[in-house]
């Protein structure tokens, strides 16, 4: 789950660390009503789940209202790399002496924590791996361990941040790995982290990623999940439980299990087709899930045809075959749809399928067949 | 021959009284698996179609000298259930359950490596593992493998797996062991831990191997390939077009900042010698051909 930079500072500042006082506004008046409250100057920055704001125009300085008034107007509806602006966060203005970067998240190949600290903040920290990949200090943190305040300091100085700085980073690094781990984050990054011109360090962006498996013992996360960004078709999925990601084809898509899904969008796009979407209906694909799935398809303005993918295990194509024929008695279907059905019991399956068949229902020998049909069927080219 | 567990193995069940538990206890014991024991501190005394139901792993290793564990636990209690399990004296641990945190992954892993280093973790959100005609641990359709080898699997995807073993048995190709690593950030068992079991297991003659979009374990394995894989390989890679940035229903099955993709796995593969089809279907075709020279 991403978090808005908004809702990442509040998240930091329940573990202590120092951000700036702001409030949030989803219209220029209210942009203005926040900015009068915390007094001028203030920053006037977009929120979305996307990098690259301040080049594209998202992020502004706002010396006195008019300014506010001016970006908020601007910046609202803005569109940044296909995410548009729907609110924004106003914060007081700092005074930038320095810029720094810090970011902690899980390392797979190591399967340890890793914590990157640079003296060069305030840039995309890949574009610093790629050109200076020296200005970054890396720590491998073994979760058994933990991050020990001796390490914070051996990494400061490995990073090379100045004197004044270190105090107020080594309490900020503790605070911020305590957030990680307590907070279970798939990410947490901080860029900048600035050192004042009065010579305090402080937390001036926020960018978190938490885990969606960890909501259990975290109830609060649950109102992120709200403002996720979906589109119309993902958010229908999500509530009805589905596994689905958007695409941008023709060819519908319904598998059971994620490799095999991921695999039938795959095999789409091999045989000449787009992909309208990947959608895992899980292993046991009973008629409530299937029909969930064609639902969510069908209103899919771009799907011209569907292909379902089944592999039956422990779940047979009977009852496979009999989830789609009654699915398909409660879905009015827009596109015809192509089955393919392979595994456990599959002849009896496709023996229950056979009698329903048309044009609209087309059964296929193997993957690879279907993926074709199913693809011509999109384009028009057969019917 | 198989790798990680035989016909001998004999396995607890933490959770064989709950409903998926004992859905899959009961099927791996119809399968012929030895399921000797399940675990509930709430239950102990009772049974579970004969099966004894023992407070904890320790108690169940005791009376019945089980050398392996599979977890069938919700995901809040897989943390505990796998340490638990460990100390309760099982070398091999199967956690089958999905939608584990990964800083819990995180922590056991690290934990078992300092404390157990001979504690084998298979999982979390994996199928299990299979030795054809011998052991089936987990959710997999016992049915679907052909026993015997030559082939052995290791798989981060579930329904592809049954997928791979389904094509190899049409053709008449036998498995030895099959083994299901899951699609998490931070999987127990490797695909580099599999390929050094195939490698030294006389009865594999050559390895399968399913990999997915994110992180860098088919990488990894390529570069292990290239240094100690005398068995010929053929693998697939999925989610070619999976978009940047969405996790593509595994937890661990995301590329994120450029890398993990599908691409760049099979490049690698291919570098180190792996023969990588485009689709499962041809990497099943390409294990044929292979099994046919050898």
């Amino acid at each position: 789950m991403d978090l808005f930079e908004y809702q990442g500072k509040e998240f930091f500042a329940e573990y202590g660390m120092p951000v700036s006082p702001g409030g949030l506004a989803f219209s220029v008046e209210e942009a203005v009503g926040v900015a009068e409250n915390l007094g001028c100057p203030v920053m006037v920055k977009a929120q979305v789940h996307t990098g690259g704001r301040g080049k594209a125009g998202g992020v502004k300085f706002a010396a006195d209202i008019n300014d506010v008034a001016e970006y908020a107007e601007k910046i609202l509806g803005l569109d940044i790399s296909g995410h548009v602006v729907e609110r924004l966060w106003i914060e007081k203005a700092s005074d930038i002496a320095d810029e720094y970067y810090v970011s902690f998240t899980l390392d797979r190949s190591a399967k340890k924590h890793l914590g990157m600290l640079s003296a060069e903040g305030g840039v995309e920290i890949e574009k610093v791996a790629e050109e200076n990949p020296d200005a970054i200090a890396r720590i491998w943190v073994d979760p058994v361990e933990g991050l020990s305040e001796g390490n914070c300091r051996n990494w400061v100085k490995e990073a090379a941040l100045p004197e004044q700085a270190i105090e107020g980073t080594v309490e900020i690094l503790l605070k911020l790995y305590k957030a990680y781990v307590d907070g279970d984050a798939d990410l947490v990054e901080i860029n900048p982290l600035i050192l004042t011109d009065d010579g305090r360090v402080h937390v001036l962006d926020a960018k978190v990623t938490l885990d969606g498996n960890s909501v259990f013992r975290h109830e609060t996360y649950k109102e992120f999940d709200e403002t996720q960004t979906r589109d119309e078709r993902e958010k229908a999925a999500h509530s009805k439980g589905l596994q689905y990601v958007g695409l941008e084809g023709e060819v519908g898509v319904i598998a059971n299990g994620a490799g095999l899904a991921m695999s039938t969008v795959d095999v789409v796009n091999q045989v000449g087709g787009r992909p309208a979407n990947f959608l895992d209906i899980g292993g046991g694909a009973n008629a409530d899930v299937m029909t969930a799935a064609l639902e969510v398809i069908n209103n899919d303005p771009d799907v011209k045809s569907i292909f379902i993918n089944i592999f039956g295990g422990i779940t047979r194509g009977e009852e496979i075959a009999n989830g789609i024929i009654d699915a398909l008695d409660r879905v009015e279907m827009r596109s015809p749809i192509v089955i393919r059905l392979d595994g456990t019991n599959a002849d009896e399956g496709r023996e229950i399928l056979e009698p329903h068949l048309s044009q609209a229902l087309q059964l296929a020998p193997t993957m690879l067949t279907g993926a074709e049909q199913a693809v011509a069927l999109a384009k028009g080219t057969k019917n | 021959m198989s790798i990680f567990v035989n016909a001998e193995t004999k396995v607890i069940y933490q959770g064989l009284t709950g409903s998926q538990g004992r859905y899959y206890g009961l099927l791996n014991r119809d399968y012929g698996t030895k399921v000797v024991a399940g675990t509930n501190p709430k239950k102990a005394g009772t049974d579970v179609e004969g099966i004894p139901i023992f407070a904890s792993v320790a108690e169940a290793v005791e009376e019945t000298g089980a050398t392996a564990s599979c977890i069938f636990i919700p995901a809040p209690g897989v943390r505990s259930a796998v340490l638990e399990a460990a100390q309760g004296g099982v070398d091999f641990i199967v956690a089958i359950t999905e939608g584990v945190p990964a800083h819990d992954e995180a922590l056991f892993y690290n934990q078992l490596r300092k404390d157990f280093p001979n504690v084998q973790l298979l999982g979390p959100n994996c199928p299990g593992i299979i030795s054809p005609g011998e052991c089936n641990i987990g959710i997999t359709a016992g049915h679907i493998a052909l026993p015997g080898g030559p082939v052995g699997i290791v798989s981060r995807s579930g329904t592809l797996t049954y997928q791979a073993l389904y094509e190899l048995k049409e053709k008449g190709i036998g498995c030895t062991t099959c083994v299901g690593i899951g699609g998490d950030p931070v999987p127990g068992t490797s695909f580099i831990d599999c390929l050094a079991a195939f490698e030294a297991d006389p009865d594999t003659k050559a390895v399968m191997m399913i990999g997915e979009i994110g992180g860098s374990a088919e990488e990894e394995a390529a570069e292990f390939i290239s240094n100690n894989m005398t068995k010929p390989i053929s693998a697939y890679v999925a989610g070619v077009t999976a978009p940047a940035g969405k996790k593509m229903g595994h937890a661990g099955a995301i590329v994120s900042g450029g890398r993990g993709t599908a691409q760049a796995k099979m490049e690698a593969l291919e570098a180190a010698g792996v023969r990588v089809g485009n689709n499962p279907t041809e990497a099943g075709e390409l294990m044929a051909e292979i099994v046919s020279q050898l």
